[in-house]
């Protein structure tokens, strides 16, 4: 088992007295592409930012090689998330740095790299992610899918271990979706990093990844590599990947009976 | 904006801000015109301050030559104690006489020193021996009003007889 | 004696309004140490506070030049006509220069600095935590609150008392244009009443103090709600007002306090 990188074993965590997640347990294996999906609201982002330290669970524990999470003290935890690295939804990059500068970001705050070294690197980077000649630009000149591979670039930048991805798939066109689910698979590979990606994209997502994580209701409702997945016959799943309108997941949000509700009963109000 | 421009501006603001506050300070202000470095203290009792207020000027011939700096109240001899700093390149003799003026009717306040004639000089912490405490309005009636009928008491009886 | 339903509701949440302020203030005033706290960044990266001061501070000056003119006018206009029913018009200079220095440079600046530069920061330190900027560099292990908002405290800090100044510089100026150069009033006895007027311990000096305590008030609240705010559109937006709301109240509350204690009358 010490080839998982992520260990998580009974873990709970509420929002005050509403319960988000409920005893998970996840082994995440190093170099490897998963995925946890699932409805919107179901916990997913909470699940990366319990992985990466930013909120404490209730009980139960995370374990990031080898150590947990939530037992580091402030400069373990900052030691540890210079070896982690998060995408975030929209790539939330600096708006007032420019591109180059935000890829650039983390090695002049936490290295002494000179500057002629670290220009290297950053166009490096971007060149991984294709960006190379879009180094001057600023966020706010950039299309949605290219600053999510500026996100991209700036989350490789000092060689994490581990990257989550927060929906990375959201809202970009077809060609772009192509080129960010390839970029994941090729950078988890060459650089031997995991990668974690949240995400409820089924058919980008379920091409690139090695396993799968289904949570609903705020816990772990299935889970296997992705042919296990596409041939399951669990409810959920099944809904999911095939996009049925109602199923586990229902269509009406809970409401009165339909004639109640349109005074065709029950005389008059 | 690029890096350089934006610290031009920065710094012309800097030096901008302060010297608003120079100049508020030097021609709006009298931080120029006071110094308090070059002076010698003196102090002198009055019966009376009336409306003489710390800071006020000390003026010899209508010419500022110092400042009132603490005014306090003597209770060995009861009286009104005012300490004044003078600027040192002004030199009075040891029987200068202190009064309270006023500026015009209704003024304010202020110290005029008259100068005697003793050849000695008043020196750093000597005493003012000569003071006119100020005039204060109600009494200088009082005693209007008091001649006034006292006059007209004898006028009276210089008639009757 | 049982009371309605309504008022025991009402008085209900007239305490949970009074509780939540009260909690508020202690997570703010909290947040303020951790500022202070965390300002090594600040002034080791001093290029970090320069560019801020460039945004709070050279991008105010217009609105307080011209803001600054035009009170300084104002005054002059006003105060000509009030003390030429007492003969006094020459007293005009004092008049401009008591008022700015004393009481209107240090608030009207303040108020505007709280409006145009209080209430930039919070939209951008708002805007930051909205767009999950500043998830992203603690993620980084970037701490925000020394990289981010220690640098934007100390910028207002040091530009409040340069802007007040220059306020009640030209405002002066702008008496002087108006009853010297526009109405008559004696040059020379406009400068000599002003400067036998105005002390500089007394009157500028205490208007510096009070400048610099409401440049630490409002920028603290300006970088406080940015950071609290809610991470949606509304959420920045309603941290905006509140910026501009809750610093106007605190520069003229203080004023009251600062002025209570300062100018209590000579002698």
């Amino acid at each position: 088992m010490s080839e998982s990188l992520i260990e998580i074993e009974g873990l709970n965590f509420s929002y005050g007295q509403r319960p988000v997640l409920k005893g998970i347990d996840m082994m995440m294996g190093r170099g490897k592409v998963i995925a946890i999906m699932g409805g919107s609201g179901s916990g997913k982002t909470t699940l990366l930012r319990l992985i990466g330290g930013a909120v404490r669970p209730t009980s139960g524990y995370v374990k990031v090689a080898g150590e947990v999470v939530h037992k580091l003290k402030r400069d373990e935890l900052f030691r540890m998330r210079r070896k982690m690295s998060m995408l975030f939804q929209f790539g939330a990059l600096f708006t007032d740095l420019s591109v180059f500068d935000n890829v650039a970001f983390q090695m002049r705050e936490h290295t002494d790299l000179p500057e002629s070294m670290i220009r290297d690197l950053v166009l490096m980077k971007l060149q991984a992610v294709g960006l190379r000649g879009a180094h001057e630009l600023m966020p706010g000149q950039l299309s949605g899918g290219m600053a999510r591979r500026v996100a991209l670039a700036r989350s490789i930048a000092l060689d994490p271990l581990l990257i989550m991805y927060d929906e990375p798939f959201t809202g970009l066109d077809p060609i772009s979706l192509t080129v960010i689910g390839n970029l994941i698979r090729r950078l988890t590979d060459t650089l031997g990093m995991t990668s974690i990606i949240v995400t409820h994209d089924v058919q980008e997502s379920l091409k690139i990844v090695d396993y799968v994580y289904f949570i609903a209701d705020g816990v772990i409702a299935a889970h296997g590599t992705p042919d296990e997945v596409r041939r399951s016959v669990a409810p959920f799943v099944h809904q999911f990947v095939h996009g049925e309108e109602d199923g586990p997941v229902s269509f009406h949000y809970p409401a009165r009976p339909y004639a109640q509700d349109l005074k065709l009963e029950g005389g008059f109000a | 904006m690029q890096r350089a421009t934006m610290d031009l501006w920065v710094g012309l603001f800097v030096m901008a801000g302060i010297g608003a506050l120079l100049v508020l300070a030097l021609k709006v202000g009298n931080l120029g015109t006071y110094s308090a470095s070059d002076s010698y203290q003196v102090t002198g009792n009055f019966e009376n301050i009336g409306g003489l207020k710390v800071r006020a000027p000390v003026k010899s011939a209508g010419v500022v030559v110092g400042r009132v700096t603490d005014i306090q109240f003597s209770t060995e001899t009861y009286d009104a104690l005012v300490i004044m700093n003078i600027d040192s390149r002004y030199k009075f003799p040891k029987d200068t006489f202190a009064s309270i003026l006023t500026s015009g009717l209704i003024g304010e306040q202020y110290i005029g020193l008259a100068a005697g004639g003793d050849e000695a000089a008043l020196k750093d912490g000597d005493t003012i021996m000569k003071t006119n405490s100020a005039l204060v309005l109600e009494e200088m009636i009082g005693k209007f009003l008091f001649n006034k009928a006292s006059e007209g008491s004898s006028s009276e009886n210089s008639d009757k007889n | 004696m049982v009371l309605p339903k309504r008022i025991v509701a009402g008085i209900q949440s007239v305490g949970h309004r009074v509780i939540d302020s009260i909690w508020r203030l202690g997570y703010a005033s909290r947040f303020f140490l951790l500022t202070l706290i965390k300002s090594g960044t600040s002034l080791r990266r001093f290029t970090l506070v320069i560019r801020e001061l460039y945004f709070t501070g050279v991008q105010s000056l217009i609105i307080i030049l011209m803001s600054g003119l035009f009170v300084g006018m104002v005054l002059g206009l006003q105060g000509f006509e009030t003390l030429q029913r007492y003969g006094a018009e020459s007293a005009v200079g004092t008049m401009v220069a008591l008022s700015l220095l004393r009481e209107l440079g240090p608030v009207v600046s303040a108020l505007l600095f709280a409006s145009r530069a209080g209430s930039a920061m919070t939209a951008e330190i708002g805007l930051m935590k909205a767009t999950e900027q500043l998830a992203a560099m603690e993620m980084m292990a970037v701490d925000p609150i020394a990289r981010v908002v220690a640098p934007r405290f100390w910028a207002g800090v040091i530009s409040m008392p340069l802007l007040a100044a220059l306020f009640s510089a030209i405002g002066v100026y702008g008496g002087y244009l108006v009853a010297v150069i526009l109405i008559g009033v004696d040059e020379g006895s406009f400068w000599s009443q002003m400067q036998n007027a105005v002390d500089f311990h007394y009157d500028v000096v205490n208007g510096i103090i009070k400048t610099c305590v409401f440049g630490i008030a409002v920028t603290a609240i300006a970088v406080f709600e940015g950071y609290d705010a809610a991470p949606t559109a509304e959420g920045v937006s309603g941290a905006t007002t509140r910026t501009v709301v809750t610093s106007s109240l605190a520069i003229l509350g203080l004023d009251f306090i600062l002025t209570s204690f300062m100018f209590r009358g000579m002698g």
